[in-house]
């Protein structure tokens, strides 16, 4: 690792006395101090769930917890007894459909709101009508409500519709909770970039759909990476709607997580926390590939663009 | 006239749908919300009688609910000042230029692309209350450090905590405070502090008068997103201790209620938790309407 050119220049351009350049140096290597700290603690979690994840059953002991395991995963405490790799099996055992289920829950969720938080964005900054602000505000608010305000009655419409408790109807109702976000993300992108094409073919008397099909659709992609992620990672990691309005056999794999770490097999840490590193692995990938984006979605999740 | 209807037609058109949707699953479900909590709907039977606001006073009478909102207030307190504190801090540290930045940035942000549900797993074990011998988690690291002191209950206690409780939920969202108040540094242009320390403003100064100043609107997003996701918090809860007492929350203290299948105390909650968030975010949503406004 080099030490940043950055930095010095800086101090170069400041040009502090000798006394302060030795105060800033002290100052310097207990900012890295403090900030390699607070890496460690940070993930002192995943170390937790990595190391426990590879141990068998019977080397999971308290005293020991915080132990590299005591034998290789594949090895055995006895002859034939279940090693540190069974737990990723039955881990993965329960939670392999559930998984597969949640693709198919997060993937047409994200891609369904974006391209209609688009169309919205695209109305609300570029095309705009009288009281459009009034009807941002509307579509926003949905975005901050407690979900429990209106899980009641979504319970019983659920009920009284007779919608299964499966993927589908989840699928309805994070399409449906995505809108505001992926509307507001959609605007603030839009507003960002100057578009004076778009001026120009709305003069030519280009109509609304046909600018925005042209014009506007082809500059998005990097507003629907960043409310894809965004969706997918909701959809993925979402637990109350799952709970309401699903069911273990059927539902997302929050809820089979959740069934794995706190249901029968109780005492199997190992496979829980197998299970837990399985079920957020996803979200991870996409977090460590499309990182810089991913900044960009939560930073467009705060109201101001 | 007509030629304003053929502007603004279409684009009303186009926002029409997603209108109608929210109008529907977010103002009609919370309005009907309301109604299921004005009734004296508290089986699977239909509601028969509209009770007024019995409901409320009700559940304000219930040492059960109380509680319940002592313990929304205590975990709100620690949260917020938890994840201002540490985003501010780690965002302050990472701005003045530090090599590898981008790594220190990635570690203290992963932790947001993860479920609650998931993280706790690792979370429940860490907070176990057992001590001495017997300890594990974060008693256990005490004990070997020698600050056996340290060593409490966690969850258990019942004062203190739902603080414990908001140890997750600060690890966990205390990056995405520093990514925005990363932003916000960024957001400063340079001269600005170039111009303060050709004034020779020494650097407290500098952060006093001039930087500080211009991150309040992105400490006032932090705090209103922050706050609202406090009020809401649930899978967190359910994912350490489950729906018990002493963990209990307004919540899941709904999601007991509604598996009980009382329809009436769950919307009554729910309503409540709805007018907490209301008051944190409509001035805020009106606020930001206004500012942009006199932006254009």
């Amino acid at each position: 690792m080099t030490i940043t050119t950055g930095i010095e220049k800086k101090a170069d351009v400041a040009a502090p006395p000798a006394g302060a350049r030795a105060r800033f140096r002290i100052g310097r290597t207990a900012k890295y101090a403090l900030l390699v700290l607070f890496l460690i603690v940070v993930l002192m979690p995943v170390y937790v769930l990595v190391v426990t994840s590879l141990k068998p059953p019977q080397d999971v002991n308290p005293a020991t917890s915080w132990g590299l395991p005591l034998r290789w995963p594949w090895e055995s405490v006895a002859p034939g007894g279940p090693t540190g790799f069974d737990n990723w099996s039955i881990a993965w055992e329960a939670l392999a459909p559930a998984i597969g289920r949640t693709f198919l829950l997060a993937i047409p969720a994200a891609l369904i709101s974006s391209f209609l938080g688009s169309m919205n964005g695209f109305v609300l900054s570029r095309w705009r009508f009288p009281r459009a602000d009034w009807v941002f505000t509307f579509i926003l608010f949905g975005m901050f409500i407690p979900y429990q305000a209106i899980m009641t009655p979504l319970v019983q419409m659920k009920t009284g519709l007779g919608l299964p408790s499966g993927i589908g109807t989840l699928l309805i109702v994070h399409i449906i909770y995505g809108l505001p976000i992926c509307t507001l993300i959609f605007r603030n992108y839009y507003v960002g970039i100057p578009m004076e094409l778009m001026e120009a073919s709305r003069v030519d008397g280009a109509g609304m759909l046909r600018t925005f099909g042209s014009i506007v659709l082809p500059l998005s992609l990097p507003g629907f990476v960043v409310t894809i992620i965004w969706q997918f990672t909701s959809a993925w990691n979402d637990f109350l709607f799952a709970l309401f309005l699903s069911n273990q056999r059927e539902g997302p794999v929050s809820l089979a997580l959740n069934n794995l770490a706190q249901g029968a097999q109780l005492a199997n840490y190992g496979a829980a926390m197998a299970g837990a590193l399985l079920a957020s692995l996803p979200t991870l990938v996409v977090y460590i590939v499309l990182g810089k984006y991913f900044i960009g979605g939560l930073m467009s999740g705060s109201v101001k663009s | 006239m007509r030629k304003g209807i053929r502007n603004w037609g279409p684009p009303l058109l186009l926002v029409s749908p997603t209108v109608v949707i929210l109008g529907i699953f977010v103002y009609g479900l919370i309005g009907a919300n309301v109604s299921v909590s004005l009734s004296d709907r508290h089986s699977l039977q239909p509601a028969e009688n509209f009770v007024g606001l019995d409901n409320y006073f009700a559940l304000f009478a219930e040492e059960r609910f109380l509680h319940s909102l002592y313990n929304l207030g205590m975990f709100t307190l620690f949260f917020i000042v938890g994840t201002m504190v540490f985003g501010f801090l780690w965002a302050w540290m990472l701005d003045k230029g530090v090599s590898a930045e981008g790594v220190f940035r990635s570690v203290y942000l992963f932790p947001m692309a993860i479920s609650f549900v998931a993280s706790g797993v690792v979370w429940r074990w860490l907070l176990n209350s057992a001590e001495g011998d017997r300890a594990s988690g974060l008693n256990r690291i005490f004990e070997s450090l020698g600050l056996g002191f340290l060593q409490n209950p966690w969850w258990s206690d019942p004062t203190w905590g739902m603080a414990a409780i908001a140890l997750p939920a600060i690890w966990q969202l205390s990056g995405y405070v520093m990514a925005l108040f990363l932003s916000g540094f960024r957001g400063i242009p340079e001269e600005l502090r170039e111009a303060a320390r050709m004034d020779g403003a020494s650097e407290w100064k500098l952060y006093r008068h001039v930087i500080f100043p211009q991150l309040s609107p992105v400490a006032l997003s932090a705090l209103i997103i922050v706050g609202h996701m406090s009020l809401k918090v649930f899978d967190l809860i359910m994912a350490i201790t489950k729906a018990i007492y002493q963990t209990e929350v307004p919540a899941t203290y709904l999601w007991v209620a509604l598996t009980s299948n009382d329809y009436a105390k769950a919307a009554t909650i729910a309503t409540i938790l709805l007018l907490f968030v209301a008051v944190l975010i409509v001035p805020y949503l009106i606020y930001t309407a206004r500012s942009e406004k006199a932006e254009r």
